[in-house]
């Protein structure tokens, strides 16, 4: 079966007893985990990252406990090497690029007009690969595991959990990039594509370019570690700026793509007006992914140094502009664009302000600061960082951190829009609108007191070592360092506490009766708001039409002049 | 499922004709390859410079079996010559000789793994011996990993091709692709790993 054949009416053929409870949830079960249905697929990657955000978010607030207390005593000392790592790696590779690649799966098939996702049972797998590996990860983590673990087992076992997870990833990937280039539906060209969905085909081949090199080291660093005599990556202790990079700005802003996207699709909607200059809006999201080159290049950050003779700029400037500034560039194009559309749908009419767009500008706006704040960090004059000692300060986790929780409110925003579709619920922007303030609290309070923390050289970074923990723990030596920890730590409990509540707030809704859903309750303009709420299993009915990139803001300009 | 209003339905369209998706997956699945023996060879260039730096010679004392790598490579573009012609014999309808392309493209895959089997054996290198050991493996061990997947490929390919599907050559398209891609990864590996060392 093609993505766009008819999937014959298995209804007609099946057996009309009803079943036991029993049996029902057995079946019920077995369905989800063998699930073909993207949206399912795509279901069970952002249930999982958000549960895992949630875990790393509290364990934020714990490491921000140890780093305010001057006599770094809440955390068994022995346990604080993994713990970080628990923390630096699971809010990446086990919370954001799930939740917002598990977003793309679920959405971008039905915003092409298409029946499925190309390729739906290696998404599955690509699922379960992510999921079993991340596993690996974290156990091998909890028993004295990781970079610069005591347990050479271990070590080991963590490397290829990530390797294996960081493989399922890339296949996911594969299969929403290898969609939006081969199911769009009639009349659909590259240049009517959603914003949201070229955004997710952007941050789908960002991953393609750089999770492979993040793959390659961990190859080198297993064999070298399990079979060679670890002679060159500086053993367990050296691990680290081989790995570290991959759960660190620049690399972390591919994975902000499709939150991005989120926000570049709600802004038209919400202010019901045309994107104003739509392909230079793609232009720039597509520089926003020039950091999968900077991520490929295996360096955590690309150094300028403004000196007076102006020979160490002009060597360190093309690499720091290329892979820190377009990005920037890229996103104030998005940004201003989204100005643009939102003046022009003033003067047109009232916009309909909701929760979605609220939830997803407000991860915007983190996401410009965090791409900032990584542009600025390069500039060596700020003594941000130390390349020369690969040291990096507090800065790169504040950063890091906007870049990820602003992305988390974006995909927020994106799971409470696609609702109806998902779901077959609106969920209500009276529950869901104060998570979205409490969440844009949590971001800033966990991200900027670390960046002027960086600033009064608190040390930072991924630790592959007891000697980096210490470092990162040597607080006692920094003004004011315990103010600028506790609200951190604030922030994160924040965070966690909006990830809870929208938790459960959508099983709440997700399991409520369904009443009567409108198809299109947020006047959505693309062609997945022309199929019932919730979307069938194949999507549409028939293959529709697309005549232009609104097709369905097209038919209400239509029905409102008739 | 209920609705309060019914939807505002975009017009019906006849089923589009494939988009050649098997073609773009091995496409977007090389490109990610790419990035992965491309990085791997940037650490290994990496790391060879920061030995050179210490005047400690990469590659030590070992002797590379020459005529085999050079035999290796040329394993592996002839790899494209024949998937290549197995579309082109699909495409003119002629089982046979897409079944015989198809079955050269396997043996000769197999030569390939044959091959750094030998260099291997030949060159002696104990991964656990020195640094270098590790990175060798690691490398063409990688390499030999793509080698087999594309084997597999060869495999379903033939098996697609030639129970039915003949005439449906996107699939051999992509198996040709993928060994043009092979041969351009190989030829990199071997200028790096086996010339420059």
């Amino acid at each position: 079966m093609t993505t766009i054949d008819t999937r014959p009416d298995d209804a007609v053929a099946a057996d009309d007893a009803s079943p036991s409870v029993a049996e029902a949830t057995v079946v019920g079960a077995f369905d989800w985990v063998t699930t073909t249905d993207h949206k399912r697929i795509g279901r069970l990657f952002a249930g999982a990252g958000l549960l895992v955000l949630l875990a790393t978010a509290a364990l934020g607030l714990v490491l921000g406990l140890e780093r305010a207390d001057d006599t770094n005593t809440v955390v068994d000392a022995d346990a604080l090497l993994q713990m970080f790592q628990m923390y630096r790696v699971g809010i990446v590779l086990g919370g954001l690029v799930p939740l917002a690649l598990g977003l793309a799966v679920a959405v971008v098939p039905l915003q092409l007009g298409a029946r499925s996702i190309a390729f739906p049972r290696v998404a599955l797998t690509g699922f379960y690969a992510w999921l079993g590996g991340f596993a690996l990860a974290m156990i091998a983590l909890a028993r004295n595991g990781g970079m610069g673990g005591g347990d050479n087992n271990m070590v080991d076992l963590f490397l290829a959990g990530v390797g294996l997870s960081v493989l399922g990833l890339i296949a996911t990937a594969g299969c929403v990039a290898t969609s939006v280039l081969t199911t769009r539906a009639p009349g659909m060209t590259m240049r009517r594509v959603p914003l949201f969905s070229w955004s997710s085909l952007i941050g789908a081949l960002g991953m393609l370019i750089a999770l492979p090199v993040v793959f390659g080291a961990v190859i080198y660093l297993f064999i070298d570690h399990r079979l060679g005599i670890s002679a060159n990556f500086g053993g367990v202790e050296g691990m680290g700026p081989w790995l570290g990079w991959a759960f660190s700005v620049p690399a972390v802003v591919i994975f902000a793509l499709p939150g991005i996207g989120v926000a570049a699709e709600l802004i038209p909607v919400t202010f019901k007006a045309r994107q104003a200059l739509r392909p230079v809006t793609f232009a720039g999201i597509a520089l926003v992914g020039v950091a999968a080159f900077a991520a490929a290049t295996q360096v955590a950050v690309h150094d300028v140094t403004f000196d007076a003779s102006g020979e160490t700029f002009i060597r360190g400037a093309p690499p720091w502009l290329l892979f820190t500034g377009l990005p920037v560039l890229g996103l104030t194009i998005v940004l201003l664009l989204g100005l643009l559309t939102i003046k022009n749908g003033l003067a047109d009419g009232r916009p309909s302000v909701r929760a979605p767009f609220v939830f997803s500008f407000f991860g915007l706006l983190m996401i410009v600061v965090g791409v900032l704040a990584t542009f600025v960090m390069g500039i060596t004059d700020l003594e941000l960082v130390a390349p020369d000692m690969a040291l990096v300060t507090a800065f790169e986790e504040g950063a890091t951190l906007y870049v990820v929780y602003g992305t988390v409110l974006g995909v927020m925003g994106g799971l409470v829009y696609w609702a109806p579709k998902l779901w077959g619920r609106v969920v209500p922007d009276k529950q869901v609108l104060p998570l979205a303030l409490l969440g844009l609290l949590g971001t800033v309070l966990a991200s900027a007191p670390l960046l002027i923390a960086g600033f009064l050289d608190q040390l930072g970074g991924v630790p592959s070592s007891d000697a980096e923990v210490q470092g990162l723990l040597a607080t006692g030596q920094v003004d004011g360092a315990a103010l600028w920890n506790t609200l951190s730590l604030v922030g994160h409990g924040l965070m966690a506490l909006t990830v809870l509540a929208f938790v459960g707030l959508l099983l709440k809704v997700a399991t409520s009766d369904a009443g009567e859903v409108d198809d299109n309750p947020y006047g959505g303009h693309t062609a997945e708001w022309g199929t019932p709420s919730p979307a069938p299993a194949d999507n549409f009915e028939h293959v529709v039409t697309v005549a232009s990139a609104e097709p369905q803001f097209d038919l209400t300009l239509e029905g409102s002049q008739s | 499922m209920s609705a309060t209003s019914a939807p505002m339905a975009l017009p019906p369209a006849a089923p589009p004709a494939p988009r050649r998706q098997l073609l773009v997956a091995t496409t977007l699945g090389c490109v990610a390859g790419t990035m992965l023996i491309g990085g791997m060879l940037a650490i290994w260039v990496l790391l060879r410079e920061r030995a050179l730096d210490v005047s400690d010679r990469f590659p030590l004392d070992y002797i590379i079996h020459e005529v085999a790598t050079n035999v290796m490579l040329m394993t592996v573009w002839a790899l494209c010559l024949f998937a290549q012609w197995a579309v082109f014999a699909a495409n003119r309808g002629d089982r046979a000789h897409t079944a015989l392309a198809l079955g050269v493209t396997g043996v000769f895959a197999l030569a390939y793994i044959n091959g750094q089997a030998f260099v291997w054996s030949q060159m002696g290198v104990e991964i656990a011996d020195e640094g270098y050991g590790a990175l060798f493996y690691a490398m063409t061990g990688t390499m030999v990993a793509v080698v087999a997947a594309g084997m597999l490929f060869t495999v379903v390919a033939a098996f697609r091709a030639l129970s039915g599907r003949l005439q449906e050559t996107e699939i051999l398209s992509a198996h040709a692709l993928f060994w043009y891609w092979v041969a351009g990864a190989y030829s990199a590996l071997w200028f790096v790993v086996y010339v420059t060392k």
